[in-house]
């Protein structure tokens, strides 16, 4: 177990999921495309110690490292970065809708949060008159969730 | 050894002959006949191969297939045992109805022609079924993806915003699933040195408590988020709908369940049962919340996908009982889910067709006018609500048994309750749509075109639609016509499972018949 490694998982993986749970599919792109590499590292490590490369013929079976990881990680890889071209075709396609990549609110969440604003309005009228009064889409969108808890 | 190559053959081309009938179909995919003929063939074909292929394995036993002969631990396994043969032929004679549905809305709708959706229904078919008959866990991985990305792709393939919206969410979601599964994949290989799952079975059983239930707690979270259960499904009831009426019966009627048809396989087979309780009380809250969510919408579709989840919870809870009979019930409701859910979404599809929404404010009356429909929503509505003489009622009454015989009586009153409010919203459903007076039975604008007689090709197509929708509510009855064997079938499978040993000889046995001798294909 190699300890740089695993650390360089915990690292990748900790900068991944900040930026994956960002609003700009752009910024997610880049969360996922760590995220995968932290994934790959982390089967290598789980291949066992390094070695020589795994051709027969080069070297002793027992000096090779193990080849097998190394063939799920490149398969791996090869899907993560299909998957990073179809997220970016994604977020083009938002932009020319809505101008912006942000991933918008879920529908069902919005619903509740209307429906929660609309009949807690007296319980709780200072909070929501912020919600409502403000006319701004950006506003509304960020009390909503919070009222929808409340 | 001739009933090998049989089962070899037929379990390569229902894996390989989509993928190669999609390249195909996307060379030619601006000729709306070939490209039509080219995807129906094909999935008459694998449908056609998975009916022999099950016959085969119900009579013969479990069939194997190494890959290019390497050793279990290296190569791919393919295998087809009794549960990947119940799941697999009623799984492609769902996509190949519903392809002839699509066929039929294409012919009497004059939007524009989808030309990549057949080819990536094709990549579809073929993911669905390498993630049924895969034997190790890295290959389900690219199974999974194989089957994801097509659903991506037809999710949000229209372009429309609202599409991109809710895609965004649906891609981001099962990229994060993805993205575990593969650490649990390291997790896995680390542990044990082996992802094959004949393998995994005794190398699990040989860990230590710890690192086994973290394994299997991890795999519950990768798995729950493709079925969507409790509290991971917030994604499917905003994206589903979304997309046009046939993709989403292919998505409700496949995609979920396919996520708990590998969560049956992994946390039986490799002896998950300490985590039952864990799994009972998701069931539980599963189908409560999803069914709860349903009653408040008011939208066909949406309804329909909040049921999605409700029924996910029902598959879990036999999981969770960890005994046969518990099992055998989910993997016959599985079984019953399939053509169900597909029915529901398609006679939605057909009511759309007919009146431009979904919405039940502006629906009603269509009892009188399309009785054809109503009768096919209705036999589909009270199966799903588990009412006899229906398949629903079939499985439920298992799953419930099961239940009782463990004495889980919660789960079993939780069962109860969620199956009474799914009737529920399915009489909402019935009352709003079918039952009534149309709202708008004088709109002028929806009015005009009604009344210019339809053209030769749209009668066709329409006809063409009810019929495969019409063949599906078949499919559904004859499950319940045949639910006896089906039931014994779906017993001896979730028997072989859970004992563990029938599918660990059988993918080992196969590799010490054809290969062990020959000492070079093993080792690098």
């Amino acid at each position: 177990m190699n300890v740089t490694l695993a650390l360089l998982v915990g690292a990748l993986t900790a900068i991944g999921v900040y930026l994956a749970t960002s609003r700009a599919l752009t910024r997610i792109v880049l969360g996922f495309s760590l995220l995968g590499h932290a994934a790959v590292i982390a089967l290598l490590v789980a291949g066992g110690r390094a070695g020589e490369a795994p051709v027969v013929g080069d070297a002793e079976p027992e000096e090779l490292s193990n080849p097998l990881p190394q063939a799920l990680s490149l398969t791996a890889i090869v899907i993560a970065f299909g998957l990073s071209l179809f997220l970016l075709a994604l977020a083009r396609r938002s932009r020319q809708l809505t101008d912006d990549d942000l991933v918008e609110d879920d529908l069902e969440d919005t619903r509740i949060a209307a429906a929660a604003a609309e009949h807690d309005a007296p319980f709780d009228a200072a909070t929501f008159d912020e919600g409502i009064s403000g006319s701004d889409a950006e506003d509304s969108a960020d009390a909503s969730p919070g009222s929808g808890a409340s | 050894m001739n009933d090998f190559e049989l089962g070899g053959t037929l379990i390569s081309l229902i894996v390989a002959l989509p993928l190669v009938s999609s390249a195909l179909a996307l060379v030619l995919r601006r000729h709306r006949v070939w490209r039509d003929l080219i995807t129906l063939s094909t999935l008459v074909v694998v449908t056609a191969a998975s009916v022999w292929l099950a016959i085969e394995v119900e009579s013969g036993g479990t069939i194997v297939l190494l890959v290019g002969d390497w050793t279990p631990e290296l190569g791919i396994a393919l295998v087809a045992d009794l549960f990947a043969v119940l799941v697999l032929p009623v799984a492609l004679a769902t996509i190949a109805l519903v392809e002839i549905f699509a066929i039929g809305q294409r012919a009497s709708s004059t939007g524009a022609d989808p030309t990549v959706a057949d080819p990536t229904l094709l990549v579809l078919t073929s993911g669905v079924a390498l993630s049924v008959l895969t034997g190790d866990l890295f290959t389900l991985f690219v199974a999974f993806e194989l089957m994801l990305v097509a659903s991506y792709v037809l999710l949000t393939h229209q372009g429309r915003h609202d599409q991109v919206r809710s895609g965004m969410t649906y891609v981001v979601i099962n990229l994060f699933a993805s993205t575990l599964f593969l650490f649990g994949i390291a997790f896995v290989y680390a542990a044990t040195g082996t992802v094959n799952m004949a393998l995994l079975v005794d190398r699990i059983a040989e860990l230590d408590d710890s690192v086994r239930l973290g394994i299997g707690v991890w795999f519950l979270v990768v798995f729950g988020t493709k079925a969507a259960m409790f509290p991971l499904f917030s994604w499917l009831p905003d994206s589903y709908p979304t997309a046009p009426t046939t993709i989403t019966a292919v998505f409700a009627g496949l995609l979920t369940k396919i996520g708990v048809y590998v969560m049956i396989r992994f946390h039986v087979l490799t002896g998950m049962d300490d985590l039952g309780g864990l799994i009972l009380i998701i069931a539980g809250l599963t189908m409560i919340v999803g069914v709860a969510g349903a009653l408040a919408q008011d939208d066909m579709k949406r309804i329909l996908s909040f049921h999605i989840v409700s029924q996910i919870g029902y598959m879990m809870m036999g999981l969770g009982l960890f005994t046969v009979a518990g099992v055998a019930g989910a993997v016959l409701f599985l079984v019953h889910q399939i053509p169900v859910k597909t029915v529901l979404f398609l006679t939605a599809g057909l009511v759309e067709h007919e009146r431009g929404t979904a919405a039940l404010g502006r629906l009603g009356g269509l009892v009188s006018k399309r009785p054809f429909i109503a009768a096919m929503f209705g036999l589909a509505a009270l199966s799903l609500a588990g009412l006899p003489p229906f398949s629903g009622f079939v499985a439920k009454l298992a799953l419930v048994d099961a239940g009782i015989d463990v004495s889980s009586t919660v789960i079993v009153v939780v069962a109860l309750v969620g199956s009474a409010l799914t009737l529920l919203s399915m009489v909402k459903i019935w009352a709003g749509a079918f039952w009534g007076t149309d709202p708008e039975p004088a709109d002028p604008d929806a009015g005009e075109p009604a009344l210019r007689p339809a053209t030769r090709r749209e009668r066709v197509g329409r006809t063409t639609m009810t019929a495969s929708t019409g063949a599906m509510v078949a499919l559904t009855i004859a499950i319940a016509v045949f639910a006896g064997p089906l039931f014994d079938d779906s017993t001896r499978a979730a028997d072989d499972l859970l004992e563990g040993d029938p599918y660990v000889d059988a993918v080992l046995g196969r590799y010490e018949l054809c290969c062990a001798g020959d000492e070079e294909a093993g080792q690098p």
